[in-house]
């Protein structure tokens, strides 16, 4: 089974996400901000990363640097689902490792189609 | 819906559009009429009907005929198409094609846009492999209104997010507002136009590729073997075309034959062959 490790502040986005992602037969692991996510990853690298971006403590986008410096953290697949759906942030997002993109609101169908464009499932 | 009211729709949906309406259907009438029944100030869906059958109004039997008609459509749908397009029907016409000469692309059920698009923005990232080759696309479809949205080429939030891989969005298009509109360079080798599958093709000219995705199914047999004849006629001997994941010309005609373990692919079949078969 793949892991996922869905990274968001919000308790109910990460259930939400949790519920379709294990729909989709992956095991997920919770973080509710990057340093967290970045404790996470130092203990065992997911196959994937659903990532918002907009978090206390450590924001998406810096856990995404730190994590593409990080020994094995080119491995896994970084997904960023954030409210930010401006070309700025996405192609900043792009341009520090992220694989896709979903801009909230999204939906299974969304999840599963981005899962599937990076070759998740 | 009481049945003759009923019947009179199936009617005129076929007369205008080829599409049956079948009792199973019959769900639909409330979502897709309920909208325009309440514009013309009508109670129901049934007093819509009603007042078709005195009157004769064709602006209305239009509306009624498009409303009925399904856009459900995203960017690649169905992803194999597209990944066939690129690896068969590109080195095809790229080797035998001159270079500078004009190949065309018939997209002959287009609805919003997203599969023209989408064949557009191959076009472009495969361009060298195309060796000067130029591939036109005509885009028609039988709603006005989504022939109107494919034009404009823009989009919501929602439908850039399914089947649009995030790096070709942040190539292909600009946000507009809330919506994202296509790159105008993308649009330069498109041409969109209003058309009826039923009736003639002969003013379209001729085609070496045309993708008729997902409309047979709402033909029946007759006419479904009349719209893949009259394709063959306008397709280069050594054309391609594409139908859905649910259709197949087996059983209907003789004109064209499956490429073997090409999902949804098809060429017309050699004359001299099909006489020998």
């Amino acid at each position: 089974m793949k892991h996922c490790l869905v990274v968001d502040d919000s308790r109910v986005i990460r259930k939400v996400a949790c519920r379709i992602l294990e729909d989709m037969e992956f095991s997920c692991i919770e973080a509710e901000d990057g340093q967290q996510a970045l404790d996470k990853c130092r203990q065992a690298m997911p196959e994937a990363i659903l990532l918002d971006w907009n978090m206390p403590v450590m924001n998406g986008i810096d856990f995404l640097k730190a994590l593409r410096n990080e020994s094995g953290g080119d491995k896994p697949v970084v997904v960023f689902c954030t409210t930010e759906n401006d070309m700025g942030h996405i192609t900043e997002a792009l341009r520090a490792g992220a694989n896709e993109y979903i801009m909230k609101p999204f939906d299974s169908d969304i999840l599963s189609a981005k899962f599937a464009e990076v070759g998740l499932i | 819906m009481n049945s003759a009211n009923f019947e009179f729709l199936a009617n005129l949906l076929l007369k205008k559009s080829g599409h049956v309406l079948s009792p199973e259907k019959g769900y639909l009438l409330d979502s897709r009429l309920g909208p325009i029944a309440r514009k013309e100030g009508l109670s129901s869906v049934e007093e819509l009907v009603q007042s078709m059958r005195t009157g004769n109004d064709q602006r209305l039997s239009w509306a009624v005929t498009e409303a009925m008609t399904t856009n459900e459509t995203f960017f690649f749908r169905d992803r194999t198409p597209f990944d066939l397009f690129k690896s068969e029907v590109i080195p095809h016409l790229a080797e035998n094609r001159r270079p500078g000469s004009k190949a065309r692309i018939w997209c002959a059920a287009a609805s919003a846009g997203q599969e023209p698009y989408s064949l557009a923005m191959i076009l472009r990232e495969e361009r060298s492999a195309l060796r000067g080759v130029q591939m036109d696309i005509l885009a028609s479809d039988i709603s006005d209104k989504v022939i109107e949205k494919a034009k404009a080429g823009l989009y919501s939030q929602f439908e850039v997010q399914r089947g649009l891989p995030v790096q070709l969005l942040v190539k292909y298009f600009q946000k507009q507002g809330d919506l994202w509109q296509v790159d105008p360079s993308l649009r330069q080798n498109i041409s969109f136009k209003t058309f009826n599958l039923l009736n003639s093709f002969q003013t379209l000219g001729t085609f070496d590729v045309v993708f008729c995705r997902n409309v047979l199914i709402y033909f029946n047999q007759q006419t479904k073997t009349d719209i893949l004849n009259r394709i063959a006629s306008r397709l280069a001997p050594d054309g391609f075309l594409f139908l859905g994941a649910a259709e197949t010309v087996l059983g209907l005609t003789d004109a064209f034959e499956p490429v073997a373990g090409k999902r949804g692919l098809y060429k017309r079949k050699a004359i001299a062959q099909a006489k020998v078969a």
